[in-house]
């Protein structure tokens, strides 16, 4: 990696780097068409997370290894990650339906996609052709990481003080929107828990069950207490009561 | 510190000069070390899980025991590979192999010890090295982390999803930790290649303690104590190893994410988590431990650093904290999820940026002269002293009696047994007592009814 980073800041494109790029760009492509073909959601994801690790490898590739590295682990490993993980928690059978909904749409996508790559392509390819890189070298002096930092904390310093606090303001925001944070006084412990079950006025006993001294087992059917009298605490508030007529009441000839 | 740069200290310029019989080479070792090291580190483990439970463990296969791992892997490679149903069946296939790929992948940076001599060709005892060597490992390990998470995913069942997305919190957590850790060796050392990171651990001064030179330790563990410390909590969680092997917690996940896996797809798992026990453990000596070279008293030899024996010290230093792994596990409890996520977050975090803060104020004050050095540390100091003793307290509100708390119940609440919990006596026990004929023996002054 070494000696392809040298090469590659002499201007010149090595053997290695030319091989290593024509095995990982088709996987590339790959895996950006994987990612846009794939009915199922985490697939989708899987994909782009290949396209992004070879992305990573191209930045080495092209003396930039720190950006590289920093490419794998912050997207690769931390923002896919995390929306694999969001992806998960939506369901494993929660694959796009192919209906299309505006007639022609897909088709009309393709060609518009295709031209659009066409036009970028085709600019990128008249600006750039013929022109040499310069200037690598300089900025790979005293290294890529060190290279890196110079710019970092001197000339874009701002620039990334303002980023950082930019998303940090999302990030909190987002956190205080849907966090619901219960005061330290409204959580009841085990004392308050226990106090205001034997407050007078609260029976602190265990609820009845259904059905438990009744003579039918629907949950309709309230418990009776033993002094026979009907408990509606044994009920769901939700259920109308009901009482029992006298022949349903009666024993149904099981104790002859 | 400057190091001194000896002729055996690789430097950058050194790698990828090997012919491809040599890489071959270095990249087979690697990877035999991994496997070898799991073989004999799942044996170790039991061994000496066995001997601080007081039991001999594993001494039936081979001598000592040894080849028990061997045996336990072909009997799981026979096993019945079983494919659920619900499983994502390509996923499924993947996610164990890309454990182990990572787990492996990591070694390749790791510098097993200085420039020797194979066949004429001078090289490095090390696969390769980059200038972001370290960023190479975090790299590897947070790609491993889709491993674990996929798995868990793929076999369509409740308890290894959970256990997946479980380790996926509780990795991604403590490779923050992990991370910013590092950044004080990458402040110490100036590079972030692992071979420069060893060359800067290098004995470089020397204290003169009573006439006598002895080479102040250039170990980060030493010299980055707070980082060395929060580092290895962090790669304990890291590795899901005990007692934060919270992903496979089997008294709440049944085993986690490896739950619907079976024979070999088990088994590299297993594999993958050895691997990168290893693995870390050998960052750890590399980044921490002074690598391959060796501790004070054996450098008094002069060849100590030089040729072969590096690897002894560097496979020394491993052996020496995979024992503490197996020393961790055998002796401290699970923790509970929520107690685990609050320890990453709330206390490795913000101690590894106030150390961190702390550390280059100190490295931007190093070529003051010592009067502005002792202002701009004593003045901090004695602030944070300062604060400490005179921060405000809050007064503990008296706590009422319980028999207050009795009376100052609501009237018509529910009755209460007696507060000295003595029971009175029963009139019927006392009756049985009196009317059952005396014992053989007398009754001493001390029996009393019950």
């Amino acid at each position: 990696m070494t000696t392809q980073t040298v090469l590659a800041a002499a201007g010149g494109v090595s053997g290695g780097e030319e091989v290593t790029f024509w095995i990982l760009a088709p996987l590339a492509l790959i895996g950006a068409i994987g990612m846009v073909a794939a009915r199922n959601a985490v697939h989708s994801a899987l994909w782009l997370v290949l396209t992004m690790l070879c992305l990573g490898v191209f930045y080495v590739l092209q003396a930039g290894p720190f950006i590289g590295m920093v490419q794998i682990i912050v997207y690769t490993g931390a923002i896919m990650m995390l929306f694999l993980f969001v992806l998960m928690l939506v369901g494993r059978d929660s694959s796009d339906s192919l209906i299309e909904t505006l007639r022609g749409q897909r088709a009309a996508a393709v060609l518009l996609g295709l031209g659009f790559a066409g036009l970028v392509g085709g600019g990128v390819y008249r600006a750039l052709e013929g022109t040499t890189a310069v200037g690598l070298t300089q900025a790979n002096a005293d290294g890529n990481v060190q290279g890196i930092a110079r710019l970092l904390f001197t000339k874009y310093v701002f620039a990334f003080e303002l980023t950082s606090a930019l998303l940090i303001t999302a990030a909190v925001g987002a956190m205080v929107l849907a966090h619901i944070e219960r005061r330290k006084q409204d959580k009841m412990d085990q004392i308050a828990t226990m106090k205001a079950r034997f407050r007078p006025g609260n029976y602190p006993g265990p609820k009845p069950g259904p059905g438990v001294f009744a003579t039918s087992s629907s949950v309709a059917t309230p418990a009776r207490l033993p002094d026979g009298r009907f408990t509606e605490r044994s009920t769901p508030e939700i259920l109308p009561l009901r009482e029992l007529t006298a022949q349903e009441a009666s024993p149904k000839g099981t104790d002859k | 510190m400057r190091a001194i740069y000896l002729a055996q200290d690789p430097t950058l310029a050194d790698f990828g000069r090997d012919p491809w019989w040599l890489v071959v080479g270095k990249v087979l070792f690697a990877f035999v070390f991994a496997v070898l090291a799991t073989l004999l580190g799942v044996w170790f483990e039991r061994r000496v899980v066995g001997f601080m439970q007081v039991r001999p463990g594993p001494n039936q296969v081979g001598p000592l025991g040894l080849l028990q791992t061997l045996a336990d892997g072909l009997k799981m490679a026979f096993k019945e590979d079983i494919l659920p149903r619900a499983a994502d069946k390509v996923v499924y296939f993947f996610a164990p192999t890309i454990s182990v790929i990572c787990a492996v992948t990591a070694l390749s940076v790791v510098p097993f010890g200085p420039m020797v001599s194979i066949f004429g060709h001078w090289t490095p005892l090390q696969v390769t090295d980059v200038s972001v060597a370290v960023l190479v490992l975090l790299a590897c390990s947070s790609m491993g982390i889709y491993g674990i998470v996929l798995g868990g995913w793929a076999s369509g069942s409740t308890y290894p999803l959970l256990g997946g997305l479980r380790s996926t919190a509780q990795m991604i957590s403590y490779e923050v930790a992990m991370g910013l850790s590092i950044v004080a060796v990458f402040m110490t050392a100036g590079t972030m290649s692992t071979s420069g990171i060893v060359a800067a651990q290098g004995d470089a001064t020397r204290v003169t303690v009573f006439g006598t030179e002895i080479p102040a330790p250039g170990w980060y563990a030493i010299l980055l104590l707070p980082s060395f410390v929060i580092f290895f909590i962090a790669i304990v969680g890291e590795t899901n190893r005990a007692p934060f092997d919270l992903p496979e917690a089997e008294s709440e996940l049944v085993a986690g994410f490896m739950t619907e896996y079976s024979s070999l797809k088990f088994a590299l798992f297993m594999l993958s988590e050895y691997v990168s026990m290893v693995t870390m453990s050998a960052v750890t000596v590399t980044l921490f431990l002074g690598g391959w070279r060796a501790p004070w008293p054996i450098t008094l030899w002069e060849g100590a650093n030089s040729g072969w024996w590096p690897m002894l010290w560097f496979f020394g230093k491993v052996i020496m904290l995979v024992f503490v792994f197996v020393w961790l596990r055998g002796t401290l409890p699970r923790l509970r999820y929520d107690q685990f996520m609050r320890f990453g977050w709330k206390v490795l975090l913000p101690i590894n940026l106030v150390w961190i803060l702390v550390l280059s104020g100190l490295r931007s004050i190093e070529d003051w002269d010592t009067r502005g050095k002792l202002i701009a540390v004593g003045i901090p100091a004695g602030l944070l002293l300062l604060a400490t003793l005179f921060w405000p307290s809050r007064k503990p509100q008296p706590r009422p009696t319980v028999q207050e708390q009795v009376n100052n119940r609501p009237h018509g609440s529910f009755p209460l047994p007696p507060m000295d919990l003595q029971v009175p006596p029963s009139p019927r026990t006392r009756r049985v007592v009196a009317e059952r004929e005396p014992a053989n023996t007398v009754a001493g002054p001390e029996s009393r009814e019950v």
